[in-house]
């Protein structure tokens, strides 16, 4: 390993003595950079373009296609002032909704996670073989399974019934609960059992050992994890659509979906100023948590 | 890595501790345990208070499940020992509850004729197609509705035919109209003289100019007002039916849907609670209930429906049969199913070759700036799908969308509106979402192929391809394997992508009453059959479909998980 590391180490010492000619650059990293900024301006021009156009003021067609040719926060503005589609109130809710199932059932898959990882008991290989089964079964195919348990609860609990958040919380919940425990249990196995052993010979309990030891160190996942779901369920738009219903109550996706019905009139420019709004924290949440997001799905991909 | 509780096990605390404590996860601590008993108590008290609630609602094997649920989780936290199940309960409830619970009733509804023809028992279809069975009667009177208060505070009709002048009240106890003279002589003299609005001590009236006039209250009966009425209130008045004849269920009677105006009907059912029968009043037919959830015609199985509304019943496999057998929606099935596959495949494809591409392009130590183009290149990663959907569905509008417009210089390819440039699309919009992602793995499964594979075929005479082809490539799909074919899986049932930007259209004109279109896959086809079909919504095909997809989608995923196993361990 240390020959290897060493000789990758001498080349861009050896590379940077020779005397670099622009030809010399185009073919060893400039036609690199050449075909990568094409690859950039495919990956952003859709989010310069509702970017440029949310600034636009008073929608045109000509305005539409030049990017940034005028800025104005007027569309901002507008999109908060209409009152019967309260973008601030779907705002709320997304976060609102997004927060509560991503913290909760990332929480309670690493509680199954644990005692799959760390305890041995009967019906364990049994239970993550069953975990892998159930989470292939999309939430999406048990809509009308879902829906009808809804009015039925409805009838009795209102709090928990159709066109309301709790409920919809707790069936992402239970989606979600198949997957993340089983992504968690590869996560916890990386973390080497001599830890916790040792810990227990030193007297640890067994709560201990799972917030001291094994949360905190698997702490960059678990975050990645929660935004992994968080992006997930905000973005999740089928059970949202069936279960949600009135206006004050909707989440961003189903909601923005009123904007865009006709494409390029007033509506549309107050649809890409909402996606703005939308997109800011998590993109900016990604690009923070970046590092571990990468480490975090190959871990997942290395263990299945 | 390590150890930071270094320095050797303390040996007297080993001492004072049996090795089945040590299994059962040490000493409890105090905190702990307080914590715990107050989880436990909230737990609890709101399960005492959801089963009482049940339990005025009679429903007992909730009741039941409630308790024995509450119970076993008391039990399972309090005892020692048991670890597992501690940790594992919380999961288990919501599991149970909300995937596996979900999955056995699709499975059930797989087999009924669950949906909106089929919606409840038969009681509910009985009083609904009672309370459609019913047709105007020409010539007969209508009324002006006015709510009037009993003394004993219950609302009723006040009802005032304007070209004769009667003035009914309505007796909604005992579903029949009662006339009141003495506003019927009101209003009649109003009609007669033109005089306007008499009141007299008995009767107020109303006028409305040109002659007519309704009466607004009557002697114990007071004026009352539709505002601050519930909606249920309100669709239960809607819904009352006053009987000229009340001896005679089947004759006439008078309704108001809109509580302004009530018209005069006749019964054209006869319902007969006793047999389970219908009789249509015009030509004496008689319905009996079918096996297929239907009044039909003597009840035969190709008799004539006496309604479009039926009930629930269990229908055996024919959902499956119509799925495999029926005609009029093999064509449009068998085009979705190959959609589906050539989708969710040149999706994994595209973005996999892509990702791949790019990986190798960055994977060069001399090249700068990498940083600034990862972050870059993941923004539509990073991007939240549904918005991307929206977006490219602006972005490629015919008429003035960007690429149309702007990249294409002013063209007008119909992107989301015919078939073929439609299906493009969705592939381009799809390989715009998936890149980076596949670009991140294939990234960090690049640099974990170790360095001196490469060295020493270098030094082999190997070239860049074929160390690209015979020793990167293998080394890559070994760890990457599993990734791609949850990749598959995941565009197998990509509903958002395809629904938010095309629906599933274009719309198939030619395809006989389902609701199929041009780049519908499966799933977005199924959530068309349960919630917005042209046959109105059929929870029970849409079931059956669902325990396919996963049947289809479950044996892919385990066999390919199996072969890659398999792959990795040869390796």
């Amino acid at each position: 390993m240390t020959t290897a590391t060493k000789i990758v180490k001498e080349k861009p010492l050896k590379v940077a003595k020779r005397r670099q000619t622009p030809l010399r650059w185009f073919f060893s990293t400039g036609w690199r950079h050449i075909v990568g900024i094409g690859i950039v301006l495919y990956a952003i021009f859709p989010i310069l373009y509702i970017v440029s156009t949310s600034l636009y003021p008073n929608n045109s067609i000509e305005g539409n296609n030049t990017l940034f040719a005028a800025i104005s926060f007027e569309n901002y503005v507008s999109l908060f002032k209409d009152t019967a589609r309260p973008f601030a109130t779907w705002y709320f809710n997304t976060v609102y909704i997004g927060l509560v199932t991503s913290i909760g059932s990332v929480f309670i898959s690493a509680l199954a996670a644990y005692a799959f990882s760390r305890l041995r008991f009967r019906g364990r290989r049994g239970g993550l073989l069953s975990l892998i089964l159930i989470q292939m079964f999309p939430s999406l195919l048990g809509l009308v399974a879902i829906y009808g348990m809804l009015i039925e609860i409805g009838k009795i609990f209102p709090a928990f019934g159709l066109d309301s958040q709790l409920g919809l919380i707790m069936i992402y919940m239970g989606g979600s609960l198949g997957g993340g425990t089983y992504l968690m249990y590869g996560f916890f196995n990386t973390v080497p059992k001599e830890l916790d052993e040792a810990a227990k010979l030193d007297g640890a309990t067994h709560t201990q050992i799972f917030y001291g030891i094994i949360l905190r160190l698997v702490a960059p996942v678990l975050a990645v994890q929660m935004l992994l779901s968080y992006i997930g369920i905000t973005s999740d738009y089928v059970l949202a659509s069936v279960v949600l219903s009135k206006p004050e109550s909707l989440t961003l996706a189903v909601g923005l979906q009123q904007f865009i019905s006709d494409p390029f009139s007033r509506d549309w420019s107050m649809f890409t100023a909402g996606a703005v709004l939308s997109a800011i924290p998590v993109v900016a949440l990604f690009m923070y948590l970046q590092r571990y997001i990468v480490s975090g799905l190959l871990g997942g991909a290395v263990k299945g | 890595m390590t150890n930071p509780f270094a320095g050797g096990p303390d040996r007297s605390n080993i001492n004072r501790k049996s090795v089945k404590q040590l299994y059962d996860g040490g000493t409890p601590s105090l905190r702990g345990t307080i914590i715990k008993i107050a989880l436990l108590a909230i737990l609890d008290a709101v399960t005492i208070f959801v089963t009482f609630i049940l339990f005025m609602r009679h429903l007992w094997l909730a009741v039941g499940i409630a308790v024995v649920a509450m119970l076993i989780i008391n039990w399972l936290y309090l005892r020692r020992g048991g670890l597992p199940a501690k940790y594992l309960a919380p999961g288990v409830v919501l599991l149970i509850a909300f995937q596996i619970y979900v999955l056995f009733f699709s499975a059930y509804t797989a087999f009924t004729n669950y949906g909106s023809f089929h919606n409840g028992d038969q009681k509910l279809a009985v009083s609904a197609i009672r309370a459609a069975g019913y047709g105007v009667v020409d010539g007969a009177p209508q009324y002006d509705v006015h709510l009037v208060k009993t003394e004993k505070g219950s609302i009723e009709f006040l009802l005032t035919d304007p070209v004769n002048g009667k003035v009914f009240v309505g007796d909604s106890a005992n579903e029949k109209l009662v006339e009141i003279p003495a506003c019927s002589t009101a209003i009649a003299d109003i009609i007669k003289n033109n005089s306007t609005s008499v009141s007299t001590a008995d009767c107020e009236t109303v006028s409305l100019g040109d002659n007519l006039a309704d009466a607004v209250s009557a002697p114990g009966y007071a004026a009352a007002e539709q505002k601050g009425l519930s909606k249920a209130k309100l669709n239960t008045l809607a819904a009352t039916r006053l009987y000229v004849d009340p001896a005679n269920h089947e004759g006439q009677f008078v309704k108001t849907d809109d509580l302004m105006v009530a018209i005069t009907y006749q019964t054209e059912l006869v319902w007969d609670a006793k047999n389970i029968t219908f009789t249509r009043v015009t030509d004496g037919v008689v319905f009996k209930a079918a096996e297929d959830g239907y009044f039909r015609a003597e009840g035969k199985a190709d008799g004539e429906k006496v309604s479009d509304i039926g009930w629930r019943v269990e229908v055996g496999f024919k959902n499956f049969q119509t799925i495999f057998t029926d005609k009029n929606l093999r064509a449009p099935l068998l085009k979705i199913i190959s959609w589906t596959f050539i989708f969710a495949g040149s999706s994994v494809l595209t973005t996999f070759i892509a990702g791949l591409a790019i990986a190798l392009l960055f994977n060069d130590e001399r090249m700068k700036f990498k940083r600034v183009y990862r972050s870059l290149m993941i923004l539509p990663y990073a991007f939240p799908a549904f918005l991307s959907a929206y977006v490219w569905r602006g972005l490629l509008n015919t008429d003035q969308g960007f690429i149309n417009n702007v990249i294409l210089g002013g063209n007008h390819i119909p992107w989301l509106t015919e078939e073929l440039p439609a299906r493009s699309a969705i592939l381009l919009v799809n390989l715009w979402l998936g890149f980076p992602y596949m670009f991140l793995i294939t990234t960090g499964a690049l640099q974990a192929i170790p360095a001196e594979l490469t060295e020493s075929a270098t030094i082999d005479g190997a070239t860049p391809w074929q160390i690209l082809r015979q020793i990167k490539l293998p080394l890559l799909l070994v760890s990457i394997a599993p990734l791609l074919i949850s990749s598959f899986a995941f565009n197998f049932n990509n509903f958002t992508l395809i629904y938010l930007l095309t629906k599933g259209g274009p719309m198939d004109s030619a395809t006989s009453g389902y609701d199929a279109g041009g780049t519908d896959i499966l799933i977005t086809f199924v959530y068309k059959i349960a919630f917005s079909g042209g046959h109105g919504q059929d929870y029970g095909l849409a079931s059956a479909f669902s325990i396919l997809i996963f049947i289809v989608v479950a044996t892919f995923s385990l066999v390919s998980f199996r072969r890659t196993r398999t792959l990795e361990d040869v390796n």
